[in-house]
């Protein structure tokens, strides 16, 4: 029997139904993946599970683990099984410890809790399952605490807290998500590594299918709180026999269509940084010294032709942000100059960078947290209209928006609504319509689809290409993700440590990636592809 | 934390410094002559002059301000122009009321509030929350001297457990004085803790909403113990900051609760001297009650440092 059994889950939250008799299971040593989109019900059903969900919920059918009837199990039986048996690591490392406690006394405090031992004792062992996630007593004192850590840091003590009384299921909901992909590796791996030392089952939750294939015996496709399909991984993503795993497969893999890819054309190039470098004052130790300078971008040179497609690729604290602004002008370089369209724009005044900011625009990764909630969108969208020299009329402002609304996909009755009657994917078009107003040159864009769903990241990078077949605009990319990279840039500059340490065109540097930093990049990206066609080597 | 406490050391100073200027000057600026007060209408110009010497009155400006506050820095306040005695006298007996009375009050506050806030964030929309919050809406809306002729009618009248007003002094015994002081700190109290208990539900429903709460829930920990280890701590910033509001307001701004019970406080002291133009007085008060504030914000700044590690390495 399995040590965890669904069947026929329902949930429902007040009147809307989340689940429909979800039906998945868990055997001790394996690892399933719950795939699905935002919205689908993945996170609802680990909540469900751990009897954690809204006080509104209320959930139907059977959920069994270890012999135990979850949905009718006591709170106290459950507290029990919590954190003991059932360990659950969260999507979010940065949010997920409390900062007023020492990682010592968080991971220490389930394992007193559910073993009763002295304090000591309890801190020993948390000592032990923190060297076993990679935090060495040397760097990572039991002392510290979680805003002292780097986001993986952090996600290890997670995990740390999770995996200390070696539960029988451990539940990762999307854990690598917020992580870049080298520390997404890592994690992996580690996660790997516990259930293979405790055959411990893995109920991992991702929306991101390669990172599922490359971790999960079986996989369980859930979309709409329903599951539309489950087996074995390899034989289901191979297969695709369901549409709907099809289309999510090919969403993860899709390629938009683009016109010729421009090389580096001659002529006045678009951009053009020269030697660029920021430094940021070190924190005051004492009254009369500080800390050294932190060196964010160092010396770094890069041009980029008109309606050029470029990514900036490297890990997170690499410098890639810090680069991104000083080019949008919102940041001030500490040496080196940075010219657009022949003008240089370092060391102008405001005023003086009206027809700049004109003719260059930006969206943002978060299309949640970027628009005024309590304002419409034909406001929000004309917002980067101030920059133009003419003074507007309410009608001619308005036409302005529709078009831009037309352009990329939304229809003029949007208009009069407000940010949050869009969904995600609709929202960073109203971002993209945004950037598009003032008809610009080049486009920013700084993880500009890493929030999103496949299938609808697969729309907005469409867009992204269409946009630039219609009018030439040219992309600076910033990601982590080498999936966005490699769909829509001609070229590829990897940073690392506030230098560009590899550059060519993309086939080439994420083919054939020199550099160190370039290769551990290439080798952490999830890749669907050659995860299916792995796992397929492997079973034979 | 040593950076820290520096500078919220020196910022305190330098306010109280500022504050102390800003006194002298607004006294200064108001009208009424302190010595024609003292001497009656009917002084000479010559005995006016006198006293007006006498009384330093007629030195430079900034002079007078150091001379002063170099007196307030060894407790000489100088002399009332009213009472003609030590003002330092006056301020110590009244605060040997005032002081006990605020911190009663305080404390009963704080022991009401902070579990009426754990009870109502615990049961959030529920109808022990309903029932807890509204009475804490009446407590709020209640004016604090009906409330106290209430309290008074109920314990002094009827029941006849304590005494309805005056204040024996210490001198009649500690718990003589303790007993006139606990109604009044009473009727204080009640609408401080209504605040204080509204305010800690919302910063708890706040905390509770967070990350580390879903986190704690599942190690394992039971709701309640989950309120009390993880999200007290992380909600107590906001109740630090109105707690240290309300002890300022509980030593100076209990003039009409000092007059409901016939207290010979500090609220009332300050009163009579605003109506006598005993600016002497008013002054040492007042610059008595912005060093207090300026302590008590001190105290909790740093406790924000104790309950949060985030702050301590901040400049």
């Amino acid at each position: 029997m399995s040590l965890l059994e669904i069947k026929n889950l329902s949930l429902s939250i007040g009147d809307a139904p989340i689940l429909r008799e979800v039906e998945l299971s868990v055997a001790s040593g394996e690892v399933v993946g719950l795939v699905g989109e935002s919205g689908s019900g993945k996170s609802m059903t680990a909540l469900t599970l751990m009897r954690l969900l809204p006080y509104a919920a209320r959930a139907t059918g059977r959920v069994t683990f270890d012999g135990i009837d979850i949905l009718a199990a006591r709170e106290d039986q459950m507290c029990a099984l919590r954190g003991a048996d059932i360990g659950m690591v969260f999507q979010e490392p940065m949010t997920a410890l409390n900062p007023v406690k020492t990682i010592g006394e968080q991971v220490a405090e389930g394992i007193r809790w559910h073993t009763k031992v002295t304090r000591a004792e309890a801190e020993e062992r948390a000592r032990k399952m923190l060297d076993r996630v990679g935090l060495p007593e040397a760097e990572f004192p039991l002392s510290r605490y979680p805003h002292q850590l780097s986001g993986g840091q952090r996600q290890r003590v997670v995990i740390a807290i999770a995996c200390a009384l070696k539960p029988k299921l451990l539940i990762a909901d999307e854990p690598t998500t917020a992580l870049d992909v080298v520390l997404q590796a890592q994690i992996l791996d580690l996660l790997r590594d516990l259930v293979a030392e405790s055959r411990m089952g893995l109920l991992l939750i991702s929306h991101d299918l390669a990172v599922v294939t490359e971790m999960a015996d079986r996989i369980t496709i859930l979309r709409h709180g329903e599951v539309m399909e489950s087996g074995d991984t390899a034989r289901t993503l191979s297969e695709q026999l369901h549409p709907y795993t099809r289309q999510l497969a090919q969403a993860s893999m899709h390629v938009p269509e683009r016109a010729r890819p421009h090389g580096g054309a001659a002529g006045q190039p678009l951009l053009q940084v020269d030697g660029v470098t920021r430094d940021y004052p070190g924190r005051r130790v004492s009254l009369f010294s500080r800390a050294p300078d932190t060196r964010a971008v160092d010396n770094v040179s890069l041009s980029m032709a008109p309606g050029q497609s470029v990514a900036l690729v490297g890990r997170s604290g690499c410098g890639k942000s810090t680069l991104a602004r000083m080019i949008l002008a919102l940041d001030r370089p500490s040496s080196g100059t940075i010219r657009f369209r022949g003008e240089t724009i370092t060391g102008k005044r405001q005023a003086e960078l009206k027809p700049v900011r004109r003719d260059m625009q930006v969206v943002f990764q978060d299309p949640y947290g970027s628009f005024d909630p309590r304002q419409k969108v034909e406001r929000l969208v004309a917002e980067p209209l101030h920059v133009l020299d003419k003074k507007l009329s309410r009608a001619e402002r308005r036409e302005m928006v529709a078009h831009a609304l037309h352009e990329v996909g939304l229809d003029q009755r949007d208009l009069d609504k407000y940010p949050h009657e869009f969904s995600g994917g609709q929202r960073q078009r109203l971002s993209i319509a945004r950037a598009i107003i003032t008809r610009p040159k080049l486009i920013v864009a700084d993880e500009p689809v890493s929030a999103l769903d496949v299938s609808i990241r697969a729309q907005i990078l469409d867009l992204f290409a269409e946009l630039n077949r219609r009018h030439g605009i040219a992309y600076l990319f910033i990601t982590h993700d080498l999936t966005v990279a490699r769909a829509i840039s001609d070229e590829v500059l990897v940073m690392h440590c506030g230098k560009i340490v590899e550059r060519g065109k993309t086939s080439e540097v994420l083919g054939h990636p020199r550099s160190d930093a370039a290769r551990a990049l290439v080798a952490a990206a999830p890749d669907l592809r050659v995860a299916i066609a792995r796992r397929l080597r492997e079973q034979g | 934390m040593s950076a820290y406490v520096a500078k919220r050391l020196a910022t305190a100073i330098a306010t109280l410094v500022l504050a102390s200027m800003v006194v002298f000057a607004v006294l200064e600026i108001l009208p009424g002559d302190p010595a024609r007060l003292m001497l009656g209408m009917n002084a000479s110009a010559d005995q006016l002059q006198l006293l007006r010497d006498q009384m330093g009155l007629n030195a430079p400006l900034p002079w007078r301000y150091l001379h002063w506050a170099g007196g307030l820095l060894s407790l000489d306040f100088g002399r009332s122009y009213t009472y003609s005695v030590p003002v330092i006298d006056l301020v110590r007996e009244r605060l040997a009321v005032s002081l006990p009375l605020a911190l009663i009050a305080l404390a009963l506050s704080t022991v009401i509030a902070i579990p009426v806030g754990l009870f109502s964030a615990g049961r959030r929309g529920r109808a022990g929350d309903t029932l807890a919050m509204g009475t804490a809406q009446l407590g709020v809306a209640i004016p604090n001297f009906w409330f106290a002729l209430m309290l008074i009618y109920v314990f002094a009248v009827w029941l006849r457990l304590v005494p309805a007003g005056g204040f024996p002094g210490w001198s009649a015994g500690a718990w003589q004085a303790l007993r006139s002081l606990l109604l009044p700190a009473l009727a204080l109290a009640l609408p401080q803790a209504a605040i204080l208990a509204r305010v800690t539900r919302s910063a708890l429903i706040e905390v509770l909403n967070e990350d580390y709460i879903r986190t704690a829930r599942a190690k394992g920990l039971p709701y309640r113990a989950v309120l009390w280890r993880h999200a007290l701590r992380n909600a107590m910033i906001p109740v630090l900051t109105i707690l240290g509001l309300q002890f300022a307001f509980l030593l100076a701004g209990t003039i009409i609760i000092e007059n409901v019970f016939y207290l010979p406080g500090l609220g009332r002291l300050v009163f009579q001297a605003i109506t006598q133009r005993d600016l002497i007085v008013v002054e040492s008060v007042v610059m008595l009650l912005v060093a207090a504030v300026i302590a008590v914000n001190l105290i909790v700044d740093l406790s924000y440092a104790i309950i949060d590690p985030r702050l301590r390495n901040r400049q």
